[in-house]
């Protein structure tokens, strides 16, 4: 009898670790992502979460990448670096990542960073500032456009438009701060002088103030505001509110219908850079990008019924570019598929032709940046010109 | 002397706002010697429940009002729920009540509204006046306006009703005003909501200028607590005169001095306020007779 229970035992136990074992072998590609889906950065994070999770069911429906299903872990960090850090260490401790898709906002990005420098795993961010891959570290790379890039578009279309002096209002997040010190370096370069500036906090709710002194400095011929979220709808209604008819350019970090919704009418005349993404439908049919823009508009669209923005867009290379690299390096070991990233050579995304190479872990050039005028509530297209 | 008008309007729009908080802040201190830091989240409330309810098709006016029921019948739960269960306990326990029910109401808020920013239209259309050089929104003054009337009409409820004299004794003295009938509990309860309702008002005028989104609630309590403390806490007129003061502060600060602190300006109020003139402009200095 006893003899019998014990190769019961034995036999139930075998089965037990057999079935065990066989789970292990359907192994999953772990990717992290923290965001911003709440809080003042919430109307970029909020859909760059959505295109994630989207796409990536997407890409498990299909089998996943190279047969192993991609599982993918966010988490909020509200728009608080602090927080971003404390969910990275968790991503890489406890959920054991293999790569990093994610960091809505620069702060949150710079916050993140050593996490991933000193655990060697790829980290793709989504955020703007040029620090960020400027000095170029090995495992970070970034898909949306520099701020950078921003100051040397918006110049070049002052520069056609005859406007030499100009005042900045810059919003003091590091996004802000960041593309204001750029634009003081590129301004003697483009031909621009910057005779003001003033600034604002991101959750300030009224900037009148500054505006004031901006419309009552003499030859103030155009003004620039970098910043992103909820201050560049609030500086925008003032301006008008003001009646200060200077042009207004904002940065590629409003490039969000809720922008538009938020200032309401005062958005008309203002100009912007920002990704083809926007003007999906308005591309010439030749044009490189129409296709992956498209297509990405129409299926955001369909699944959320929100109207497309260039962070969600941001998202969908960020996870493109990493799914390519793995399917290229046959493999998900972290080392491998860095390298494969960093050869991304010529991939069409939804912010542009993507070229990475050791000494540019971006890889956008200048056109991939189109110059954008909102009109009666919606984005058209200023000119192809190829600057 | 343009920019000086600019910046005085301003900072009267953004004052009428902190101005209707402090008032809120020293309503119910009066009738229970507790300071509520949930008032912020009321004004939220105010403005978030009028725009999801738009949403939903209710026309605004009804809408309006019904945010203003439901922020009441909240302030009044807050007493029911949570102070009232607490009344034998110390003042600081009692405002660590509060500050953990505005970080349950702003959680709350996250999950029944959402976390985007969202606008109201103006009620007199977007269109500023000019004035002088200076351009003030329609907006503006409805907020100016509906805060001079709100102080008003809490005045002659004090002055003139039963109500409001009962508000009154309770303030003086908590146990005489039970002596002689009065039901504290219901009368506190009763302050609870008015200040909800204050709140609820204060944030459905100001949305169409400043946005609203579920987290203006805590950066608001903590003005409207300065501008309370500048006005002398305790005294409603105090509250306003308070309210209109750190306003322009932070307006003229911003202005003159620099944008990047405007925040700090609530701040260094309190700390000055604290160690200059501790009851503030109108407050009364605390007598004890021994």
């Amino acid at each position: 009898m006893v003899t019998f229970n014990r190769t019961v035992a034995t036999v139930a136990c075998s089965i037990a670790v057999l079935f065990a074992g066989g789970l292990q072998a359907s192994a999953q590609v772990k990717i992290g992502s923290v965001l911003s889906v709440t809080g003042p950065a919430s109307f970029l994070g909020d859909p760059e979460k959505r295109t994630l999770e989207m796409y990536v069911d997407a890409i498990n429906a299909q089998g996943g990448v190279k047969g192993q299903k991609v599982q993918l872990i966010v988490y909020d960090d509200g728009g608080d670096a602090n927080n971003a850090r404390t969910f990275a260490t968790r991503l890489v401790e406890e959920d054991k990542i293999v790569a990093m898709i994610g960091g809505t906002t620069t702060g949150s990005t710079l916050a993140m960073i050593p996490v991933f420098e000193d655990t060697q795993i790829p980290f793709i961010s989504l955020a703007g500032a040029i620090q960020i891959i400027e000095p170029v570290r090995k495992w970070v790379f970034k898909t949306p456009h520099t701020d950078k890039m921003a100051c040397e578009k918006i110049f070049a279309d002052l520069k056609r438009r005859n406007l030499t002096t100009i005042a900045l209002i810059s919003g003091t997040d590091a996004f802000g701060k960041s593309m204001r010190d750029q634009c003081v370096v590129v301004a003697p370069k483009s031909g621009m002088t910057i005779a003001y500036e003033e600034s604002y906090g991101p959750r300030d709710s009224d900037m009148t103030p500054q505006l004031t002194n901006i419309r009552n400095k003499a030859g103030v011929q155009a003004v620039v505001n970098p910043g992103f979220g909820q201050g560049p709808a609030i500086v925008t209604r003032n301006y008008r509110q003001l009646g200060i008819s200077a042009p207004l350019y904002q940065s590629h970090g409003v490039a969000s219908k809720q922008f538009i919704e938020l200032a309401g009418p005062a958005a008309d005349g203002v100009r912007l850079p920002a990704a083809a993404l926007l003007v999906a439908d308005k591309l010439a049919d030749g044009d490189p990008q129409k296709t992956v823009v498209v297509n990405y508009s129409r299926t955001y669209q369909g699944k959320t019924g929100q109207a497309v923005s260039t962070f969600g867009g941001h998202a969908y290379d960020g996870l493109m570019i990493f799914v390519q690299a793995v399917q290229r390096a046959q493999s998900a070991d972290k080392a491998k598929v860095r390298d494969e990233i960093e050869k991304t050579k010529g991939y069409v995304g939804t912010g542009g032709i993507v070229n990475i190479s050791p000494s540019d872990h971006m890889g956008l050039d200048l056109s991939a940046f189109r110059m954008l005028e909102i009109k009666n509530g919606d984005w058209t297209l200023i000119s192809d010109a190829k600057s | 002397m343009a920019e000086f008008l600019q910046f005085f309007f301003s900072g009267l729009t953004v004052g009428a706002v902190y101005a209707l908080v402090a008032l809120g802040f020293t309503l119910i201190y009066n009738a229970s010697d507790v300071i509520n830091f949930a008032q912020g989240e009321f004004v939220m409330l105010g403005g978030m429940a009028t725009v999801f309810l738009a949403l939903t098709g209710v026309p605004l006016p009804l809408a309006a009002l019904l945010a203003i029921v439901i922020t009441a019948a909240i302030g009044l739960a807050l007493h029911r729920f949570a102070i009232e269960p607490a009344h034998g306990a110390s003042p600081v326990a009692l405002i660590m009540i509060t500050i953990g029910a505005s970080v349950f109401l702003r959680g709350v808020a996250q999950i029944i509204f959402d976390k985007r920013f969202h606008s109201l239209p103006p009620i007199f259309g977007g269109e500023p006046f000019r004035l002088w050089g200076a351009a003030i929104l329609p907006q503006g003054l409805v907020v100016m306006a509906g805060a001079a009337v709100i102080v008003l009409l809490l005045w002659q409820f004090v002055d003139r009703t039963m109500l409001g004299k009962a508000v009154i004794a309770i303030a003086a003295n908590r146990l005489a005003a039970r002596l002689v009938g009065i039901d504290t509990r219901r009368i506190v309860g009763l302050c609870f909501a008015i200040s909800a309702a204050i709140g609820a008002v204060a944030g459905i005028l100001v949305t169409p200028i400043t946005l609203t989104s579920y987290d203006v609630g805590t950066l608001l309590a903590l003005k409207g607590f300065a501008a309370a403390m500048l006005g002398g806490i305790g005294s409603g007129l105090g509250a306003v005169i308070g309210g209109l003061l750190l306003g322009m502060f932070e307006t003229f600060s911003a202005g003159y001095i620099s944008s990047k602190y405007k925040d700090a300006v609530a701040f260094l109020v309190i700390l000055a306020v604290l160690f200059a003139m501790p009851q503030g402009v109108l407050g009364r200095g605390k007598i004890e007779r021994v």
